[in-house]
């Protein structure tokens, strides 16, 4: 919702903080949640995510969620799905040059960004949207992917694409995943 | 060897580079050596004639480094870049193969790289593109699998690494200037350096600015620019234009995507007799001003349907030059 959303850039200080707490919960859950089976937690995690960050931020479940690297603005409601906005479209005032009535995500994104503890991440170059995961879940990966590189084993895995993008991998894991998929043999 | 190779006019894909250079093209030759370049760009012909391509290159040939072949600018359908670059490059000219992401995927857009490179193509602009509805087709699909930035990454990649984005080896990377584009004068203006900070990050060597109608605006963008060490990392082209009339400053502001023309521009051209003889002596102007401003490299002239002044603009603002070679 429109609204939701851009209260939720007002307080992105405040999102950013609840979205570290979440992303330490399900690590620390990690153990629990290997048993269980990421596999057979990923239809009701992402029916969850779908819910309460579509009410949200608007959520396109592009399964790569990068809130925090862009002031828990959603770019995928950026009508060209910039992960490195803004175009040089925007119109006076800060408005969407294809939605004229909507305020740019990515000005509201680096607004956002600006009131973060962590807002530089904003700086940092995003790899394109791997259009394999969509729908999947964000947070289950967010999580993966942390304990993944706390453990160090990126380097087994590593892939072109992360390669190309190494701060975004350092920065905003889920972008440039190197975990497996649950139910597939590797990583993308 | 193939009569191909043997015609002095034939693309010969891997001329030596020189030292400290990244690629063979003649733009970042001058921009190295420090002389003030000019790049221009071409109206595209909506047409498949290659003798329409010289036509429209002829009056900007000699007197720029580089010509720009739009990829479907504003979204209207005409020749494309690179059949534009490679008709180009035959006959010598350095050309700036424009890249959309509007219109094509990344297995699309990296294909076309190295097909534009083993055409001569020595220079290219990545863009994001102006949205599908900004042109006479609003009804296509865009496509917007990658941004500029992402966009400019990934060719750094196929040069400097020689692999495709999944990691398959290139055989022969394409030695490719890379150049991104800015909009200083449009909004977020606090943000406009940020953004250009993060196209040298991925791997910007040149930036081509829209046009530049506003002084005061693009000198305190320029301010933050060297401020944050930019302005030795990578050569800023600004872009400026003849303005035809008042009344096509005013269409062109609220039809076509980021543009800011001040009112005081406008103002000028309307109390002026001849309105286009005073667009010509702003755009000289500018160039002047422009050319004053500490870590500007050069200018780059976009006079849509205007061509023909190109070489008298640049007379005028004392960019006097011998005729390009090749």
């Amino acid at each position: 919702m429109y609204a939701f959303r851009r209260f939720a850039v007002r307080r992105s200080r405040q999102f950013e903080w609840l979205y570290q707490v979440l992303e330490r919960v399900l690590v620390g859950l990690d153990p629990i949640l290997s048993r269980i089976g990421y596999g057979r937690l990923e239809r009701p995690m992402a029916f969850v995510e779908r819910h309460v960050k579509g009410l949200m931020f608007d959520c396109r479940m592009c399964g790569q969620c990068v809130l925090s690297s862009t002031g828990m603005s959603c770019p995928m409601n950026c009508p060209k799905q910039l992960r490195n906005g803004p175009c040089g479209g925007v119109r006076p005032g800060g408005f969407c040059e294809v939605k004229p009535e909507m305020r740019c995500v990515w000005v509201e994104a680096w607004d956002g960004a600006s009131r973060m503890k962590h807002g530089d991440k904003i700086r940092v170059v995003l790899p394109p949207v791997d259009r394999t995961l969509e729908g999947s879940s964000a947070w289950l990966r967010a999580s993966r992917e942390r304990i993944q590189a706390i453990q160090g084993g990126d380097d087994a895995n590593r892939t072109a694409l992360a390669d190309a993008y190494p701060e975004a991998r350092e920065s905003a894991p889920t972008s440039a995943p190197l975990t497996a998929e649950p139910g597939k043999g590797g990583a993308s | 060897m193939s009569k191909f190779f043997e015609d002095p006019n034939a693309i010969r894909p891997y001329e030596p580079i020189p030292d400290g250079h990244v690629s063979g093209s003649l733009l970042e030759r001058a921009l190295r050596a420090g002389e003030f370049a000019v790049t221009s760009e071409l109206n595209p012909p909506d047409s498949a004639d290659p003798e329409d391509v010289f036509e429209a290159a002829r009056p900007l040939a000699e007197v720029t480094d580089a010509i720009n072949a739009t990829d479907a600018s504003g979204a209207n359908c005409h020749m494309s870049s690179i059949g534009i670059c490679s008709l180009l490059t035959r006959t010598g000219h350095g050309t700036v193969y424009q890249i959309s992401c509007r219109d094509r995927n990344r297995i699309a857009i990296q294909g076309d790289v190295l097909g534009a490179a083993a055409m001569g193509v020595r220079n290219v602009l990545c863009l994001t593109g102006d949205g599908v509805g900004a042109g006479d087709q609003p009804g296509a699909k865009p496509v917007f699998d990658l941004d500029s930035v992402s966009l400019i990454r990934l060719i750094r990649t196929m040069r400097d690494t020689g692999q495709f984005l999944s990691g398959r080896k290139i055989t022969k990377p394409p030695r490719l200037f890379i150049g991104a584009a800015e909009n200083p004068c449009v909004d977020p203006v606090d943000y406009r350096a940020d953004r250009l900070a993060k196209k040298v990050e991925a791997g910007a060597d040149f930036i081509q600015t829209n046009y530049i109608f506003d002084i005061p605006r693009f000198e305190r963008f320029m301010e933050r620019v060297r401020d944050m060490g930019l302005g030795k990392r990578v050569f800023i082209l600004a872009g400026v234009g003849p303005l035809a009339s008042a009344k096509a400053a005013r269409w062109m502001r609220s039809n076509v995507p980021g543009l800011h023309i001040p009112d005081s521009v406008i103002e000028r051209l309307e109390k002026a007799e001849k309105p286009g003889d005073e667009g010509r002596k702003i755009c000289v102007e500018l160039i002047q001003q422009i050319r004053e401003i500490p870590g500007v490299s050069g200018v780059h002239i976009m006079a849509y349907r205007r061509e023909h002044l190109v070489a008298d603009i640049l007379r005028e603002a004392g960019i006097a030059r011998m005729a390009k070679a090749g």
